[in-house]
């Protein structure tokens, strides 16, 4: 994955909102799924800039709260705000928060039918190639460029696509949700590239991991445990104690 | 020297770019008459139309593959009418072509559209056969596409019909495939209907063959307060014979469908097996396309025009 797109736009705006408030802040951020707490006064703050990795065993609640900062559909909070830029953005849909400059790039991706992954990639983006976005994940564009976003894929390639598109759209905030998962290991290097290079690019990323290696080349790290944040601090600190699995107090 | 350019006017009213229909082996109607055919070598195409229907009678011949399609084009100036097509197709051994059906009914406020297919494939040949409908806004259209079909040994039948464009009115298809030995039969049909546009598709396949081989595939939007009926019927009924059913219906608004795969087995060494769904829209899909900034609404038509891609 070399370098970004030329046309990934430096997010001045974002640089300068850092100086004065995070770009993402979650306070006390409390989610109930089919009666089940999934998370509990969550607060969780994001710098403009910045990789920020959430670190969580399965079923912590990892994925929730990136749905519920997506505004996705069933995780609405049931008490607390999520701003973004200083703005409150509970009562926004989806599509809204995506025009803010927030997009989300699933665990499992969607398919779709009948839609060539040129046209997917250029859904929301802003004058990044397809072809040079395809090539900064491994995918040759004479190859990938005309096939649709199907089952037909593997569940690496689609992994792949989907992290192109979020290239294309150059956001503001990202959130990877266990973008891993799915790829092989051998492209594991070209994942951490991808994730520095949004970063050099002004994104700011919310790395949704249980990936040590990966969670390491962020710059803050907060533990989540039983829909808590039970840590915050930085990436090395917040590993030596993920790593250690000890009882989750800071 | 006949005169193209009403074709060529009902393609640009549909919105479509005309095929080089002139040069290739191809048949134009309008309404019941005639108004041009063209044979060529080793495609022979024969027709006569009378007050109640256009009769037409294509062969390609054995051994010949066609480079080129053979065009179809039939379409109506007037607003109300009615057009009835009987065409007899024979693919003779080893024959392989293409033939496209153009059916554009931009212009007509009412209009009935019928065709009664007899396709024969004989051994070793296929077909790929496209029939694409382009329709006004009137919504008082009726469609009635009939065809029997049969597939001699190592016969091999594409068929993709679509009616995707403008509104549907009535559709009323029946397709019937009788397959024979080692024959290869794949029906794709794609229809998306609005307001009260009623849409019913009864396909059956037949594997009659040892190692005969289909697919039904169907894809169906309805939206406003539109209906849509979807049967398919798919029988095993000799060894090796394998066959599967892929439906599905994407439902919006008032809309209303039903998907009825039907699934019959006959011999002990057939297999057939079946999907079907019907509902709204992916939430996941849904989501994923609003997360690039996407509204719910251009989300929906992207995934289904997708799905009718």
């Amino acid at each position: 994955m070399r370098g970004l797109p030329a046309q990934l736009r430096s997010n001045e705006k974002s640089k300068r909102a850092s100086a004065m408030e995070p770009l993402l802040k979650l306070v006390g951020v409390q989610l109930t799924l089919q009666g089940r707490r999934v998370l509990e006064d969550v607060d969780l703050s994001l710098d403009a800039g910045q990789i920020h990795a959430l670190l969580g065993a399965n079923a912590a609640g990892k994925s929730s709260l990136a749905y519920a900062v997506m505004g996705c559909e069933g995780y609405q909070p049931d008490a607390g705000q999520i701003m973004f830029d200083g703005l409150c953005i509970d009562a926004l849909p989806v599509h809204e928060r995506a025009r803010l400059g927030i997009t989300l790039a699933w665990q499992e991706p969607a398919r779709f039918e009948g839609l060539s992954v040129r046209d997917y990639l250029r859904i929301g983006a802003h004058g990044a190639s397809v072809e040079e976005c395809l090539l900064k994940v491994g995918l040759e564009p004479t190859e990938y460029a005309l096939r649709a976003v199907d089952k037909t894929l593997s569940g690496g390639e689609r992994k792949r696509i989907e992290l192109a598109a979020v290239l294309a759209m150059c956001p503001r905030l990202v959130i990877l949700d266990e973008p891993t998962a799915g790829i092989d290991l051998l492209s594991l290097d070209a994942l951490i590239d991808l994730i520095e290079a949004l970063k050099a690019g002004g994104s700011s990323v919310l790395l949704i991991t249980h990936q040590s290696e990966v969670a390491a080349h962020a710059d803050q790290a907060s533990l989540l445990s039983e829909g808590r944040i039970v840590c915050q601090g930085k990436t090395p600190d917040m590993l030596e104690i993920y790593r250690r699995r000890k009882p989750l107090r800071c | 020297m006949p005169d193209f350019q009403p074709i060529l006017t009902l393609f640009n009213l549909a919105g479509q770019h005309p095929p080089a229909i002139p040069q290739a082996a191809h048949l134009v109607a309008y309404g019941q008459q005639l108004s041009s055919l063209r044979s060529l070598p080793g495609v022979k195409i024969e027709a006569e139309s009378s007050e109640v229907c256009i009769a037409a009678h294509i062969t390609i011949a054995a051994g010949v593959r066609l480079d080129q399609p053979v065009h179809l084009c039939f379409g109506m100036f007037e607003q109300h009418g009615e057009q009835d097509v009987h065409l007899t197709l024979t693919l003779e051994p080893g024959a392989q072509a293409e033939l496209w059906s153009h059916c554009l009914f931009a212009t007509p406020q009412a209009a009935r559209h019928a065709m009664h297919g007899e396709f024969r494939l004989m051994e070793g040949a296929v077909l790929r056969y496209q029939e694409a409908h382009f329709h006004g806004t009137s919504g008082n259209i009726e469609v009635i596409p009939c065809a029997q079909v049969l597939l001699e040994k190592a016969a091999r039948f594409h068929a993709d019909f679509s009616l995707i464009r403008g509104r549907v009115g009535l559709l009323d298809m029946d397709y019937r495939v009788d397959v024979g030995e080692a024959g290869v039969a794949e029906l794709l049909s794609r229809a998306y209907g609005f307001a009260t546009d009623a849409i019913r598709i009864r396909e059956q396949v037949e594997l009659n063959g040892p190692g005969a081989r289909g697919l039904l595939k169907t894809r169906v939007a309805v939206r406003g307060h539109a209906h849509a009926d979807v049967c398919g019927i798919m029988e095993g009924n000799a060894a090796g014979a394998r066959g599967h059913i892929d439906c599905m219906e994407v439902v919006r608004d008032q809309a209303t469908a039903s998907a009825e795969p039907q699934v019959r087995v006959c011999h002990p060494q057939a297999k057939i097996t079946h999907e079907a769904a019907i509902g709204s829209v992916d939430s996941k899909q849904l989501e994923t396309l609003m997360a690039r900034g996407v509204t719910p609404d251009e989300a929906v038509d992207l995934i289904v025009r997708g799905m009718l891609a």
